[in-house]
């Protein structure tokens, strides 16, 4: 046997295709993520303010003789941001716990690029018989994974604080941990309605439920629209698919959803320790909180891990309560024509259809990362018994009482 | 492969147990459990048993001992002091594990290795819990109440008067 044919036995074909979507998943879309969200947020609150925010660094042609910079609206920031962070001095004071503190950024980071193996980023793509869904794991517990792994993200910060043996660090570490445990629960019971829909736990087909059914947070969904009718502007036969995809069941499942999607969406902001839940790192009181006491890339990890985390928090509530990686006109990876041009073959026309599917994923993605930045720099803090009061007395009773609605509806509403 | 993960993981899980006790400073005690923990949720998924292993992590690594970390450290509490050895204490304990010993020995060769393992559970998210509730639905209710019973006597202890 040659070495292509090797290449294509499907145990090996997956083998291969799952390291190239994990190396294209990482280095290729999250990290540049993470760094257009760390210029996003600067350029964003730079509006809410009215200023210009960053602008001027491009590419620097100066060096090369020429006249004039090329400035490309400061999108330079993007990389000289991390290069300088990466030339500061690593300044380890003298009174740390040397282990510890050596490995508290790593432990911040890793969960929340470890997350994303769950997500899936697109449709199945098939390659003949072979089906390779756009996502590092297809596994049955999904979201499970997400929590699990996301509850692991605690330690860093707390180790931080606790390591940096200094007293606001460790303030801020204390009051991390707290606060993540207390939003788990509501986090954790917010989302039991989907799985009540859905009737699974693995994401992918989460989506593909979403797809047929309609998004979580929308109630009117049309049952067969396509491409062709939007193209052709068929209009009966739009209304026709809207009128096929109503049911009451849906209708009122929506308060619920929403009920749900809301409590996730706050519950979300304090797990990624975002303004308004943001106390473990509150300036005013805490100097900078668990990372006081860290420079140069020990510092960038814990910047690096936050804003994965935010990636990944939005991922995680587009897949759930936003349709993920669909669109109800665009077509799956399970189409075998790319607007019926002849020489691209079907497994061909199933990967651009998957890259498309992929596009739309981290649209909505940017859209939620966005929202993020945006209450960043609109609402103030809450103060620390408030955030604790408002998780325990209200979100949790919240969430709990939701999962009763959605299955007192689930059983009695059946058309 | 899947061999050569389980001596990785289990040797893991066992050597970070054994850190658990011999390791001086509490937070590093804390921490050495965490990875004990994982190892073992490692080794239920090379079982296939995706749910166990993952609420493995979610409940005792995730939660449990997030909040023994963070006693720990509220309290502060020091590195140990190596102590004297306690006789009797001593004695106790190698007797409870001679006898814990005695009883693998016992009860081992009474497992049929050759028996091949139940079939593989598709969904073991559904399987798990048609169980839980079907045949063991008495004692999951009795745990429920149980453990009402418990955060009824924290709150309890937890007020500032009693009366």
């Amino acid at each position: 046997m040659n070495l292509s044919a090797l290449a294509m036995q499907p145990e090996i074909f997956l083998a291969w295709t799952s390291i190239i979507k994990t190396l294209v998943i990482v280095f290729g879309i999250v990290l540049p993520i993470v760094s257009l969200t760390v210029f996003a947020e600067r350029k964003v609150c730079a509006f809410i303010q009215d200023r210009v925010g960053p602008n001027r660094v491009g590419l620097p042609t100066t060096i090369l003789g020429f006249k004039k910079d090329i400035r490309l609206l400061g999108l330079g920031q993007m990389i000289a941001d991390p290069i300088k962070l990466l030339l500061k001095e690593n300044f380890i004071p003298n009174s740390v716990n040397k282990f510890y503190y050596y490995i508290a950024p790593k432990l911040a980071m890793i969960p929340a690029l470890l997350v994303l193996a769950v997500l899936p980023f697109g449709p199945n793509v098939f390659f003949g018989d072979i089906k390779v869904p756009l996502m590092v794991a297809n596994v049955d517990i999904g979201i499970l994974w997400v929590f699990a792994i996301s509850s692991l993200g605690v330690y860093g910060i707390v180790l931080a604080g606790w390591a940096s043996n200094s007293k606001y660090p460790f303030l801020g570490g204390i009051r991390s941990s707290s606060q993540m445990i207390s939003y788990e629960l509501a986090l954790g019971l917010s989302v039991i309605p989907v799985f009540l829909i859905v009737g699974t736990l693995n994401m992918q087909e989460i989506v593909v439920w979403q797809r047929e059914n309609g998004w979580m947070v929308a109630p009117f969904w049309p049952k067969g629209f396509s491409l062709e009718q939007l193209l052709h502007g068929d209009f009966a036969a739009i209304g026709a698919s809207f009128a096929a995809g109503f049911s009451v069941q849906r209708l009122l499942i929506w308060v619920p959803m929403l009920i749900s999607f809301i409590v996730f969406l706050i519950a979300m902001f304090a797990e990624t320790n975002r303004v308004p839940f943001d106390l473990p790192e509150a300036e005013q009181e805490l100097v900078g909180g668990y990372h006081t006491e860290y420079s140069s890339m020990g510092f960038a990890l814990f910047f690096l891990g936050e804003y994965a985390a935010m990636a990944a928090g939005s991922g995680v509530i587009v897949t759930l309560f936003l349709g993920g990686w669909s669109l109800p006109f665009i077509p799956d990876g399970s189409a075998t024509s790319f607007f019926g041009i002849p020489f691209i073959p079907a497994w061909g026309a199933s990967l651009l259809w998957g890259l498309i599917g992929m596009t739309i994923f981290l649209a909505k993605i940017a859209a939620m990362l966005f929202l993020f930045i945006w209450v960043r720099w609109t609402l103030p803090r809450f103060r620390y018994d408030q955030l604790m009061k408002l998780g325990w007395y209200f979100f949790f009773e919240l969430a709990l009482v939701n999962i009763f609605i959605t299955a007192l509806i689930l059983a009695l509403v059946k058309f | 492969m899947e061999v050569a993960l389980f001596w990785i993981f289990a040797a893991l899980m066992l050597g970070f147990g054994a850190a658990v006790i011999f390791l001086k400073s509490p937070v590093s005690s804390a921490l050495s459990l965490v990875v004990s923990f994982l190892g073992l949720a490692a080794l239920f998924l090379l079982l296939d048993a995706f749910f166990i292993g993952i609420i493995q992590v979610l409940v005792y690594a995730g939660a449990v001992m997030v909040l023994f970390l963070f006693i720990i450290m509220l309290l502060d509490l020091k590195t140990e002091r190596a102590r004297k050895i306690n006789l009797p204490a001593m004695i106790g304990g190698l007797m409870v594990v001679v006898g814990f010993v005695a009883l693998l020995v016992k009860l081992l060769p009474s497992f049929d290795i050759a028996k091949p393992a139940l079939a593989r559970p598709v969904n073991d998210v559904a399987s798990v819990g048609m169980l839980l509730f079907s045949d063991y639905n008495l004692p999951f209710q009795v745990i429920g109440v149980l453990l009402l019973v418990a955060t009824v006597g924290v709150v309890l202890l937890s007020r500032k008067e009693l009366k």
